[in-house]
């Protein structure tokens, strides 16, 4: 055996993609025990055919590319993509909707622009954003949640996805979508109308985010990401909220606690926000990439013509990010501040 | 207590360096032949004053410095001159260079030398011209010449003499060994440095996983105002502007030197290298070196002659050629490989790592990049590695320098937490090596343009004179015929034929 010749450092430390992928995977899971448990099998069956699409997607685009399966499918990325969304998507959403979905995410999101690591944008929210605009009525279509309407049962979430024609599902609006149409009302009113109402926020909903948020600390603790962007976009959110909440009335935007918990808020906070590829690097450049995020999903939810705005202020942000980079540049070790050698900002 | 600050990033790799210091610093032994590299320091590379054949004693000198920053060799123990000629030595490039060869007689017959009492009563730029004559380079890894380091211009006034035991690479223990059995040593040596540059302060940075290594400095500086200093374990705090960092919170500026903010740094080692050279008057012949890595069945620490082949410790330190994948002169971390077992060890070789293939396996392939920020988080430097990985892969050498490419110190800790094992520091190499080869392109084409421009201009400067000369000699003539054809001054014409017929009524009067 002939000596090796590589150079420095020969030592690697223990993480690699693959496992921040599956640690990424691995956290969705209490959310997603949390909507089937509120919702029914409804999501798991979107995301089970989402991750059978994606892997197929994926292997075509590889091939096409003429790169090595195995190596580039280990990364698990495609599976992220596709798990989240599958939770994304309402439940029993149909086939060909989540077919779409998925190949827009894998062939044009994401390989289109060189594959992994080399999109701008969210696949998974580029996705979203192309459903929801070409197929509003599908995708506003969610079912009620455990305690305000009959959950369908597995037999019926499998007819949902692959013969839609057959399912007759019941849809009740959100209650972001509730609280959006409803101007007129005290919050406790529109509170006792409708069932769909839990505790803080949306009955279900606001579980599933708690879990989301669980899931998110936990990658925290594996240092997964730094807390930077997803603690910048909560606490914008919130700051919003609380400077246009009155209080009571459903003409004001909700408080801090039913946004925080209300959509896909921890979803997006710990799961889409944090997405490395797409997002700033720097942890300034996080700071402010995550509390414009934060800021943009109210104007959203509140101003906009959609009740909700993860992936839209997401996909915004995915443009500013490299810009975001630019203005954040940390101060070099033996530089002084402001010191960049970058003269391309200066004013000459 | 002393304030102790910190430094952004560093990594916690496993240390890997009790294996290594179960027993105490074994002697080498003579090996048959020593391979002594010319060039084993930073700066031009010594010249022989030896010739093949020759016989030479232990300490005797063999080549001279060429140059302020050089330093002379001198021969490790007595023989005879084998060779002078190209050997593969231990460099990355796995090229040949020069090499004086010694077949050694075995005898270890030192040359008459003697070592001062009372180095105080010297002069420091006679202090400073022994350590020089001494051989001594930095043998903390960069083996910068020690005497230049010390030649501090006059009128920069060094508040912090730093004595550096920090040793934060993983596996290599040659420090520490050096610091548990030869604190005195190092004391004595650190007080030469502090009579040659007269700071405010002396403190000897050790970090935390070494506590024999501190207590027996303790001990030997009990008397003396000199401080040590224990702090974090964290790689890669033994890199000078980090330890810098650490110890005094300020940060070196950048293409600066740590004299620019009163500060000299120098390696224990370095420091037992000026007490033996001023204290016994014995140059740098020898040094501790660590062997360790599965592949070696007792790991330990060498005292060692320099040029003295890596298998010759290899052996006594049970090799298993078969276990080892590559043999890495240095640490884990900035180490590298080198082509065969049998290169000499030099000044700056404080590590042979034997690795085996599950101890180091061969990295994977990289993957792509995921902008995951780990690197940025990592860096010691506050660079933006990713940023720059973009870069070099584009060659956007403008924008690399602009993202202080150059302020890279290649610690391997931005590889070391890629999850994608993308091989960055060779990117950053390679791009380094690139701009300085643009740089010298240019500076060379800058210079011929400047000698063409020079030559035109002496062309067109020797034209113009010939021009004038012409134009000059034209209206000479000119003005000549002028005068002829207005009848003043006598006719050429007329002339010649009076000047034809006096000639002929000479000849015919002869």
């Amino acid at each position: 055996m002939a000596l090796m010749r590589i150079t420095s450092p020969h030592a690697h430390g223990p993480m690699s993609t693959s496992r921040l992928m599956l640690n990424v995977l691995l956290a969705t899971v209490p959310g997603i025990i949390v909507l089937t448990h509120f919702f029914g099998f409804g999501t798991l069956v979107n995301i089970l055919w989402a991750a059978i699409l994606a892997l197929a997607f994926e292997s075509i685009a590889l091939k096409l590319r003429r790169r090595p399966l195995g190596f580039y499918l280990k990364d698990y990325s495609a599976l992220v993509t596709a798990t989240l969304l599958g939770i994304a998507l309402p439940p029993y959403a149909p086939w060909w909707l989540i077919a779409v979905g998925i190949g827009f995410a894998i062939l044009i999101a994401k390989h289109l622009y060189g594959g992994m690591g080399y999109n701008p944008f969210n696949p998974a929210m580029v996705a979203y954003v192309v459903l929801l605009i070409s197929f509003p009525l599908q995708m506003t279509a969610w079912a009620p949640p455990r305690g305000a309407g009959e959950l369908p049962g597995l037999v019926d979430a499998l007819q949902a996805c692959f013969t839609p024609a057959n399912f007759d599902g019941v849809t009740l609006a959100t209650p972001l979508d509730l609280l959006k149409q409803n101007n007129s009302l005290l919050m406790e009113d529109l509170w006792q109308q409708s069932p769909q109402f839990g505790r803080w926020a949306g009955l279900g909903w606001e579980w599933a985010n708690i879990a989301f948020l669980a899931g998110g600390i936990w990658l925290l603790y594996k240092r997964v990401f730094t807390w930077h962007a997803p603690v910048a976009m909560l606490l914008s959110l919130g700051l919003m909220a609380s400077l246009f909440y009155d209080g009571g009335s459903s003409a004001s935007g909700g408080s801090p606690l039913f946004h925080w918990l209300s959509g896909a808020t921890m979803l997006g906070a710990f799961f889409i926000v944090t997405d490395p590829v797409t997002s700033a690097v720097s942890l300034r450049g996080r700071l402010v990439y995550g509390a414009l995020i934060g800021a943009l999903v109210y104007l959203i939810r509140v101003w906009g013509n959609y009740p909700d705005a993860i992936a839209f202020a997401v996909l915004i942000m995915n443009f500013a990010a490299p810009f975001i980079d630019h203005y954040t540049q940390p101060r070099s070790y033996g530089h002084s501040k402001g010191d960049s050698n970058d003269h391309d900002g200066e004013v000459q | 207590m002393r304030k102790i600050y910190s430094f952004h990033g560093g990594i916690h790799p496993p240390e890997n360096k009790h294996q290594s210091v179960r027993t105490p610093i074994e002697l080498a032994g003579i090996p048959e032949q020593l391979t002594i590299p010319l060039s084993q320091h930073i700066g031009a590379p010594s010249s022989p004053v030896v010739s093949v054949g020759e016989r030479v004693l232990k300490g005797q000198m063999i080549a001279e410095a060429r140059g302020f920053v050089s330093i002379p060799l001198h021969a490790p123990t007595s023989g005879t001159i084998d060779a002078i000629e190209d050997r593969i030595i231990a460099h990355p490039s796995g090229f040949p260079a020069p090499c004086i060869v010694i077949a050694t007689d075995g005898d270890d017959h030192w040359i008459a030398h003697q070592g001062l009492e009372d180095y105080e009563s010297l002069e420091r730029t006679e202090l400073v011209n022994q350590i020089r004559n001494a051989g001594i380079a930095g043998m903390g890894g960069a083996g910068f010449p020690t005497a230049v380091k010390l030649s501090i211009k006059p009128d920069i006034k060094i508040t912090t003499l730093i004595i550096n035991g920090t040793e934060c690479e993983p596996y290599i223990t040659a420090d520490d060994v050096l610091m548990r059995e030869r604190a005195q040593q190092i004391v004595q040596g650190a007080m030469i440095l502090r009579h040659i540059i007269n700071p405010q302060e002396t403190v000897i940075g050790v970090e935390d996983n070494k506590p024999e290594g501190i207590a027996s400095l303790q001990a030997a500086a009990k008397n003396t105002d000199i401080d040590v200093v224990q702090f974090p374990t964290k790689y890669p705090s033994g890199g000078e502007k980090q330890l810098i960092e650490i110890l005094t919170g300020k940060q070196v500026p950048s293409g600066g030197l740590p004299s620019d903010i009163g500060v000299i740094c120098q390696n224990v080692g370095t420091a037992v290298a000026i007490y033996n050279a001023i204290f016994a008057g014995e140059p740098l012949i020898s040094r501790i070196t660590t062997v360790t890595g599965q592949a070696v069945e007792s790991p330990r620490n060498f005292d060692v002659l320099l040029g003295t082949p890596m298998d010759f410790l290899l052996e006594k330190a049970g090799y298993q050629r078969e276990n080892n994948n590559r043999l890495i002169m240095g640490g884990p971390m900035m180490g590298f490989s080198t082509p065969r077992t049998d290169v000499p060890i030099v000044k700056t070789t404080n590590c042979i790592l034997a690795p085996t293939e599950s101890e180091l396996p061969t990295p994977p392939p990289a993957q792509a990049c995921i902008r995951c920020g780990l690197c940025a988080q990592a860096c010691p430097a506050s660079l933006l590695p990713q940023q720059m990985f973009w870069f070099s892969q584009g060659k956007e050498y403008e924008k690399l320098e602009d993202h202080n490419l150059f302020d890279c110190i290649e610690c391997g800790a931005c590889s070391w937490v890629c999850p994608s094992s993308i091989p960055l520091v060779q990117y950053y190499r390679s791009a380094k090596a690139e701009i300085l080869q643009a740089r010298r392109d240019n500076e060379k084409s800058e210079q011929s343009r400047a000698r063409f421009e020079a030559r035109e201009a002496r062309l067109e400067q020797l034209a113009l004179e010939r021009e004038a000369k012409r134009a000059a000699r034209k209206k000479a003539a000119e003005e000549r015929a002028k005068k002829a054809s207005s009848g003043e001054g006598e006719d050429p014409i007329q002339a010649a034929i009076e000047r034809a017929k006096a000639k002929k009524a000479a000849q015919e009067s002869s």
